[in-house]
């Protein structure tokens, strides 16, 4: 149901802010928290947080890799997979036209991004997830690249992070869309069976099956302030219960608060946060020469 | 045939023949006796025919208002009719007990097995008590812990599934309705016991999958299972609720097509006219069907029934390489 917010932003800022940014030569932007006009060399800089403000912009898949991952150590997988339009679904465009616009406009062929690569010198398996394609919805392409990237480093003894970022289970996928959350669960299960690490970063937004599958399941839990994190999205709630939710709701902090969330970190200490957890967790760093790991 | 108060839409030609027949049998008399009831038979048999020409063309979106009939059986009925007993037990252990999910011991034909399912209620009293079958939090832990009682005393998971979704409100929020389900996704996955799950009524997204990651999962023929109700889907994709008819065809909601995609193993019969036409019709298929797979399960080593699960799971997508 939170695939509705995703709809509904697609016409305000959030979005407008995102192709504002991707635009070459269009040196400033506003920022959608604080309303301060940055330039654009400056924000990429600050790894795209406003630097009056701290809001923390959503990045893309090879933005959260390059600040997460040590220079040229990735190595992708699966990349070639692409979605299918099994059912025939077509809403106001098809679904096959829908795979299109998203190819085009994302430069990419799915919704997340699997590798494996050193994160200061450990060895870890990513799946990256990116909402510029089609909301970062997890359809069959999505559950079946984390699916294996799981089971990669189940098989080779690595941890694994997700970061997430997503509206959800994707509609046009129908049910095989939500059967993805049994599978990439069940890969979790495996994994976590061989006392290997999961860290599981829930970036803004992450809602609906994403949220109730992988993204919940991490023995640790991370994000980045305010990001929006939940199951239903807040218009349904607000329909349902008929009251006006609390200020801060489903938002980072709001989860911390009620015990869903481990630690919270602003982007510049991500991955120092994560190379620590990896310490504390006895992952060793690879020497130089020897990339076989632990 | 039993007589329904709740009549829908595409069932009304057929009702209004029975409405004829039921006049037709007040005015007989002895006199015109014989006359009447050949007029009865005839309209009989022509009423049967519209509900097989009817019920043999139905739209997905008349499919969604038969596996939401207000009569259609629930869970506990299942459960009184196709079990010989049930000792429910409450509570997830760590803030309340959910009414609109809920478990419990039962033996299915001398046999104990844990019996777990959503539970809507038959009239607005109860269906204000049990949430309209949208559970909590609460009714998720309190399942995975049923569960793993269950798989402690080696004895076989029945699930039960029917509800519109996990409920959306803000408690349930807060105390992360998402996490609960999650958590039932990936330990289901090493149960060593056999699952076997029925979707029995509205297979609503996360909400049902939070109880169905079974062996072997099969769905009543005029039950729904859907990643988004149709209204929910139309509202998002159209703007229009109204438009949910054209959300219903093109989800893939539908037991046939479903099975089709492997997502559902088997398909119970019902009765043309749907499961509240002919209860008795309907909990003795349901019962052939447990036994038939319970007979099955109790050959499969615990490795087995854990590597099937995986399996069953891990093959459901489709993509291009
Ligand atoms: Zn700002």
């Amino acid at each position: 149901m939170s695939i509705l917010d995703w709809f509904a932003k697609k016409n305000d800022s959030v979005v407008v802010e995102r192709s504002k940014l991707d635009i070459p030569g269009n040196l400033w932007v506003k920022c959608i928290t604080c309303n301060g006009v940055l330039y654009s060399k400056d924000l990429e800089e600050n790894n795209k947080v406003c630097p009056h403000c701290g809001h923390h912009f959503r990045l893309t898949s090879k933005e959260r890799m390059k600040l997460i991952l040590d220079k040229d150590s990735f190595e992708e997988f699966f990349s070639t997979m692409q979605p299918k339009n099994a059912l025939g679904f077509k809403d106001t465009i098809s679904y096959d036209e829908r795979i299109k616009k998203a190819k085009k406009s994302s430069n990419l062929n799915e919704a997340v991004v699997t590798g494996k690569g050193l994160l200061d010198d450990y060895e870890v398996v990513v799946g990256i997830m990116d909402f510029s394609y089609m909301g970062g919805s997890m359809g069959s392409v999505v559950g079946e690249k984390l699916t294996r990237a799981i089971e990669y480093a189940t098989e080779h003894n690595l941890p694994v992070i997700i970061f997430s970022s997503s509206g959800g289970a994707r509609m046009q996928e129908g049910v095989l869309s939500l059967m993805q959350m049994a599978k990439t669960s069940a890969a979790i299960y495996r994994l976590k069976q061989k006392n290997l690490l999961y860290i599981s970063v829930l970036c803004d937004p992450t809602t609906g099956g994403t949220t109730a599958s992988f993204a919940m399941l991490g023995d640790i839990n991370m994000t980045e302030p305010n990001a929006l994190i939940g199951f239903a999205g807040p218009r349904v709630i607000e329909q349902t219960i008929r009251q006006k939710l609390p200020k801060k709701f489903q938002r980072s902090e709001y989860l911390l608060e009620h015990g869903m969330i481990d630690y919270i970190t602003e982007r510049k200490d991500m991955k120092p946060v994560l190379s620590r957890i990896l310490g504390y967790t006895s992952h060793k760093k690879i020497s130089k020469g020897n990339n076989n790991g632990n | 045939m039993e007589t329904n108060k709740y009549i829908l839409e595409f069932e009304k030609p057929i009702n209004d023949l029975y409405k004829k027949i039921d006049e037709l049998s007040i005015l007989s008399s002895d006199k015109n006796k014989k006359e009447l009831n050949l007029d009865i038979s005839i309209i009989k048999d022509k009423a049967e025919k519209l509900r097989e020409k009817v019920y043999s063309n139905l739209e997905p979106i008349q499919i969604v208002q038969i596996a939401r009939h207000p009569e259609r059986p629930l869970m506990l009925d299942y459960v009184k009719n196709v079990f010989d007993d049930f000792l429910e037990l409450h509570g997830d252990r760590y803030f309340g007990d959910d009414t609109a999910l809920i478990g419990g011991f039962s033996n299915f034909e001398g046999q104990p097995v844990m019996v777990i399912g959503q539970q809507k209620g038959a009239s607005t009293k109860m269906n204000l008590y049990r949430n309209f079958g949208m559970p909590q939090p609460e009714g998720y832990r309190k399942a995975l812990r049923l569960m793993k009682m269950a798989e402690k005393f080696n004895i076989p998971i029945i699930t039960l599934v029917d509800t519109p979704g996990a409920y959306p409100g803000l408690g349930s929020e807060e105390r992360g309705v998402a996490e609960a389900i999650a958590h039932n996704l990936q330990d289901m996955a090493g149960l060593s016991v056999p699952i076997i799950s029925i979707i029995i009524g509205e297979g609503g997204s996360g909400g049902a999958l939070g109880i169905a990651i079974g062996n072997k999962v099969a769905m009543l023929k005029y039950s729904i299972y859907s990643v988004i109700t149709p209204e929910g889907c139309a509202a998002i994709l159209w703007r229009d609720a109204g438009l949910s008819s054209v959300a219903a065809d093109s989800l893939g909601i539908i037991s046939e097509k479903l099975l089709e995609m492997k997502v559902v193993d088997e398909i119970i019969e019902e009765p043309l006219g749907g499961a509240h036409s002919d209860r008795q019709k309907v909990y003795k298929k349901v019962k052939i069907f447990i036994k038939k797979e319970l007979k099955r399960y109790s050959k499969y080593s615990k490795e087995k029934l854990i590597q099937e699960r995986y399996d069953r799971f891990r093959s459901i997508g489709e993509y291009y390489e």
